[in-house]
């Protein structure tokens, strides 16, 4: 019963996705009813993204959950659970106009708190220059440094896309959602952030 | 113009054999008698001559063609090389009666295709290549297949009703005849594609099935020859599954073939350091062994060397070097799109062969009509399954365009031509019929697909400047995908990439790649290369645009500079080299060919020309011309690192003042630290050389030091940014003790002379130097009077105030050419300076109007550089100078916080007379020390 309800809230995720995801998400709780940040410890490939820290957070983001609420949960439900997943759905064909603004919007949004990461709706030089470091971490020949000149690089040219000619005492703070839908346009997200919820048998896969 | 000029050559090109025939008979007859001093030998010559000649007229031809924008708008090259074929054919026939000249097989399949296909491998897009892999594969097996026997069946169902009439064929010749007319042909499709962009998920479908269906096409066509060879009656159960066996072994034993050689290749180009002149070789060498290795072993050649080139470019392109890297995507163009033109060429002209010729107009018909019929609804049923699977939908509108981009060509061509006569009884049928379907699918889709596609509206690929935001999300994308599939427990597409990912960072890189490569060698860094490498550009096309690169130190432009590098500057920036290169870098097209060569010309002419301009402007002087002659290495000195200084110096500034502007940098803190660690530095310096000034006596000791300097470790660079930025008076001040490092722009001096130059201006410069610091320590009573007020006065007074305005040029005149790699050249004597001076900074910051009298001295002194080389040259260039200057101080205009005052005056400043901008030479020996 509270399956199909939830296929209805979540959209195009069909009920025997949720199935599988169900499944999927009991493996990880190890057959609890909530998931802690521990138990994606458990999957080996998860390993060697060198994001992983950002995306398990992701999951606990209360905004991300869309609960009225900042902050991070501490555990996180089957319901919450497919609310992440919901984000990463494909479009589909009969989404009118509006639908795939809103649809857009909401990836982005998520996208956009996975950056910012103390929550104040400003992606500040420091938290880019973050994610760049974790983002290149992968390749160890690359100096700390060069990260943060990439990431000085990326904020300049965001404050260039979004504000345009800086005056010489203008500060550019820090790339807001606004700023951050700006910088996004023209490129169609909502065909790429998509994962195809495949029936694959999962269990083989996990150890 | 076309046809005329055709004639002239090819008249020419008929006469020669006749004419050098008769002079080498003569010349026979003499050297009967005595020694011949001059002989022809035309016999002697006569193949390679044919064929260099034939090449030439090719070109040539491509070159009328392209004289006229409007032709070849409309009409596709390749429809017009075959009509030039025709035509050309038709005169051939028409002189002798012969066709002499026609696309052989052995010709066609060992040197035309391989260049092509390898191309077409090298610059795969791999990544939407792999991506639609799945699909490819769908439309290259099944689709081919589908369109062999469909094709087949249906003409041999026609023959059985008669209307055809007699002909000497069962149904394994039409279903021969079916498998070779099946194939859609790479050459055919890139040739058409690359001037319909269309977007880049249709065009590497259509192109990647057109390269995949070799396999497919090879065994079909194997099969059905060795069955036609064996007659009807023999071919048993067992001899189809042999034929369904050999399907896969071809396939994958090309692909296989392919992949080890491409290990190869990656594995020779690692170790080719010491030989870079023959680096590029390897690559073709290589790729071709692949091609032949497959075609021994019955294997699919073009996979072979399709995969070869796609698995290969990675690695290759990362070890070799840049020179390398663009000697063999220039040879790789080059060959290919030679290989295309005489194809085509030659397609044309062969088909000018009575010969070969059987008209039999029911058989042609429906071949025509079949074959398109038969590939549209492949494509939909295709389509259809392909679309309950893919994320991006084919669209009705893809569907049509792939269905009528089902071009055929010269692969067709050469496998009908291979046809035994004797065992296919029928194959001058098939010959014809094989070149009308070429012919009409070439010229006929291919002038009709451009109007097609404009008509239905197809999604284009719209070229967007590389942007580091996008690719920098565009990993974190990556990362966050697989991520969310290994969490949902899917095997997708992005856990496979990671999965591919990771095992080549961890084991194929360390084996394939050097380990130079494996540092640089990270996408997001290359596109902040790219980046850079167009801030220098616009750097210097804006320096062009002023005629001196002075304003890059000036940090009153930085904000102007900053804003928006993608935007053109206005005005006068259209007549500089660089923007016109860039121009060249248009929009994108979707097609292999073009997307490389935007890629290319981005990087390329960028490359180059931040090469090219900012040694002609800034490093010259420091280059030791080498004039030595070495076939085994070219010279290139040190371009790389000067490249490297100077992005590094553009990016730094960009972001130092982005900083400052952003974070608001507490200066005086900042300031404060760099006093003293500048004062260290100074300890450490004044041992060696007191006061930081270098004895004049010793000139080339200077160069010792300045070389040395210049690798200087990175850290100590920044702080030399960060003392030259904080202070926008930092910077001039720094500036004024440097002249010891004053080089003049030397063209193509000899070293020697240079360095006799060095020493004798060295002399004199180090003098000045400390007395071109003077006017900066006067600088705070000049504040009190503003420059301005010179002028207004310089304007009334005439001659008085003219000569003081020449003495402070004079002053000024060694300081400003360092401009350009002080900040590259850690200069010892600059941080002495710099220590001393930084408590002045705060001044100078507020004055920035001075900035722009400054900056236009410098400007005038800048061009005086040439001076002390080319004394004579001055008085000539000296009326070009003047104007120069009122036109940096006019475009200055635009750029700057509006000062309609004091303009009109500099204006006049700069118009004053010549003399008084000859330095008197007499006042630069004044000299204070420091």
């Amino acid at each position: 019963m509270a399956l199909s309800m939830l296929a209805q809230e979540s959209g195009s995720v069909t009920s025997e996705q949720i199935e599988h995801l169900h499944r999927r998400f009991k493996q990880l709780s190890q057959d609890q009813l909530t998931i802690r940040k521990e138990n994606f410890d458990s999957i080996p490939d998860l390993e060697f993204n060198p994001i992983r820290g950002k995306i398990v957070h992701a999951f606990f983001d209360k905004r991300n959950l869309r609960q009225e609420s900042d902050g991070l949960a501490e555990e996180i439900n089957f319901e919450d659970f497919l609310t992440i997943m919901s984000y990463f759905r494909p479009i589909e064909m009969n989404m009118d106009e509006e639908q795939l603004d809103r649809f857009r919007k909401e990836k982005l949004k998520f996208l956009f708190h996975m950056y910012d990461s103390d929550h104040d709706g400003k992606i500040t030089l420091q938290e880019y220059r973050n994610v760049v470091e974790e983002l290149l971490s992968g390749n160890p020949h690359l100096e700390k440094e060069s990260a943060r000149s990439i990431a000085d690089g990326a904020m300049m040219e965001a404050a260039s896309i979004c504000v345009g000619q800086m005056g010489p005492d203008q500060v550019y703070e820090g790339i807001t959602f606004e700023d951050f839908l700006k910088m996004w346009q023209g490129i169609d997200i909502e065909t790429k952030m998509h994962v195809r919820f495949l029936n694959v048998d999962t269990i083989a896969h996990c150890y | 113009m076309r046809p005329v000029s055709g004639v002239a050559l090819l008249l020419g090109l008929m006469a020669l054999p006749a004419a050098l025939g008769q002079r080498s008979s003569e010349s026979h007859k003499n050297s009967n008698e005595s020694f011949a001093i001059v002989s022809f030998k035309w016999d002697h010559v006569k193949e390679p001559y044919i064929i260099a000649l034939w090449i030439l007229v090719a070109s040539l031809a491509k070159i009328v063609f392209h004289l006229s924008h409007k032709v070849t708008r409309v009409v596709p090259e390749s429809a017009l090389l075959i009509v030039l074929g025709l035509f050309l054919g038709g005169i051939v026939w028409a002189a002798d009666h012969l066709a002499s000249f026609s696309l052989t097989p052995t010709v066609f399949f060992f040197y035309l295709l391989p260049p092509i296909v390898l191309d077409a491998g090298y610059f795969m897009p791999n990544r939407l290549f792999f991506g639609n892999l799945g699909s490819i594969l769908l439309y290259a097996v099944i689709g081919t297949v589908w369109n062999a026997a469909t094709t087949g069946l249906s003409l041999y169902g026609v023959y059985l009703t008669g209307i055809m009439g007699e002909l000497h064929s069962g149904l394994l010749d039409f279903l021969l005849f079916g498998s070779l007319i099946a194939a859609v042909d790479p050459v055919a499709v890139l040739a058409v594609f690359e001037e319909v962009h269309v977007n880049e998920v249709l065009f590497i479908i259509v192109f990647g099935e057109s390269l995949l269906n070799d396999a497919v096409t090879v065994v079909l066509y194997n099969v059905f020859d060795s069955f036609v060879a064996i007659g009807e009656t023999n071919v048993t159960g067992i001899e189809c599954l042999k034929g369904i066996v050999s399907f896969f072994v071809v396939s994958l034993g090309g692909t296989l073939v392919g992949i080890i050689f491409a290990f190869l290749l990656s594995l020779v180009s690692r170790f080719t350091k010491h030989v870079r002149i023959i680096e590029p070789g390897f690559v073709f060498i290589i790729s071709y062994l692949s091609y032949l290795t497959a075609e021994m072993l019955s294997l699919s050649a073009i996979l072979a060397i399709t995969f070869c080139g796609i698995c290969c470019q990675k690695y290759v392109k990362a070890n070799i070097s840049e020179q390398s890297s663009t000697t063999v995507r220039y040879t790789m163009k080059m060959l290919a799109s030679g290989a295309e033109t005489i194809i085509f060429m030659f397609l044309g002209i062969s088909a000018v062969d009575p010969e070969i010729w059987t008209w039999n107009t029911a058989f042609i018909l429906l071949t025509l009509v079949f074959i398109s019929v038969y590939r549209v609804i492949g494509v939909v049923i295709q389509t259809w399954i392909l679309n309950r699977y893919r994320t991006v939908q084919l669209e009705i509108i893809d569907q049509v365009v792939m269905s009528y981009g089902g071009l055929r060509g010269a692969v067709a061509f050469a496998l009908v031509a291979l046809l035994d006569g004797n065992k296919v009884k029928d194959r001058k049928l098939f010959v014809s019929t094989t070149i009308i379907v070429v012919f009409f699918t070439v010229i006929f889709q291919g002038l009709t697909i451009k109007p097609l596609v404009q008509w239905l509206k197809v999604k284009k690929t719209e070229h967007r400047e590389p942007k580091l935001n996008e690719k920098l999300h565009g990993r974190a994308f990556d990362h966050i995908l697989s991520a969310i599939e290994d969490i949902s427990g899917q095997i997708g597409h992005h856990y496979l990439r990671d999965k591919w990912s990771n095992f080549d960072r961890k084991y194929l890189r360390k084996i394939l790649m050097r380990r130079s490569a494996q540092k640089s060698r990270d996408q997001i860094l290359n596109v902040f290369h790219e980046l850079n490498l167009k801030d220098a550009i616009s750097y210097v096309a804006e320096g062009e645009r002023r005629g001196s690169l002075a304003f890059i130190r000036s940090p009153s432009t930085d904000n102007m500079v900053n804003v928006d590098f993608s935007t053109p500057l206005p005005s006068a920036v259209e007549s500089s080299v660089s923007y016109l290169l860039r121009e060249k870098a248009g929009p994108v097209c979707l097609d292999m060919q073009a997307l490389e060569q935007r890629r290319k010309s981005i990087r390329d002419t960028e490359d180059t020309l931040a090469h090219h301009t900012l040694q002609q402007y800034l490093y010259k002087p420091r280059q030791e011309h080498k004039h030595l002659y070495s076939r085994h290495e070219i010279m290139h000195s040190e371009d790389d690192k000067q490249d490297k200084e100077i992005f590094h110096r553009t990016m730094r500034k960009r972001l130092e003042s982005f900083k400052s502007t952003k974070l608001g940098i507490n200066h005086s803190k900042k300031l404060n630290k760099i006093h003293k660690r500048d004062r260290g530095q100074k300890r450490r310096n004044s041992s060696v050389i007191p006061n930081g000034n270098i004895p004049p006596e010793n000139p080339v000791q200077d160069f010792a030091l300045k070389e040395k300097d210049l690798e200087f470790s990175e850290s100590e660079e920044n702080n030399d940014y960060e003392t030259l930025h904080l202070g926008k008076g930092v910077d001039f001040l720094a500036n004024v003790t440097k002249q010891n490092f004053t080089d003049a722009p030397a063209g193509d001096m000899d070293h020697d002379v240079e360095m006799t130059e060095y020493s004798s201006s060295d002399d004199q410069l180090n003098q000045n130097g400390s007395v071109s610091v003077n006017p900066l320590h006067f600088f705070p009573s000049c504040l009190q009077m503003p420059w301005t007020q010179n002028y207004s006065s310089l304007e009334n007074r005439g001659n008085i105030s003219l000569s003081a305005v020449s003495e402070y040029i004079a002053s000024c005149d060694p300081n400003v050419p360092d401009l350009f790699w002080e900040s590259g050249t850690d200069m010892k004597n600059k941080e002495t300076v710099n220590s001393g001076y930084c408590s002045e900074v705060s001044f100078k910051s507020e004055n920035s109007q001075e900035e722009n009298t400054l900056l236009m001295f410098e400007g005038l002194e800048d061009s005086y550089m040439k001076e002390p080389q080319e004394k004579k040259m001055l008085l000539d260039i000296e009326g070009n100078y003047r104007s120069a200057a009122a036109r940096r101080v006019q475009s200055r205009r635009s750029f700057h916080r509006p000062k309609p005052l004091h303009h009109p005056k500099l204006q006049k400043l700069a118009s004053l007379p010549a003399s008084c901008h000859v330095p008197p030479h007499s006042l630069e020996q004044e000299e204070t020390q420091l």
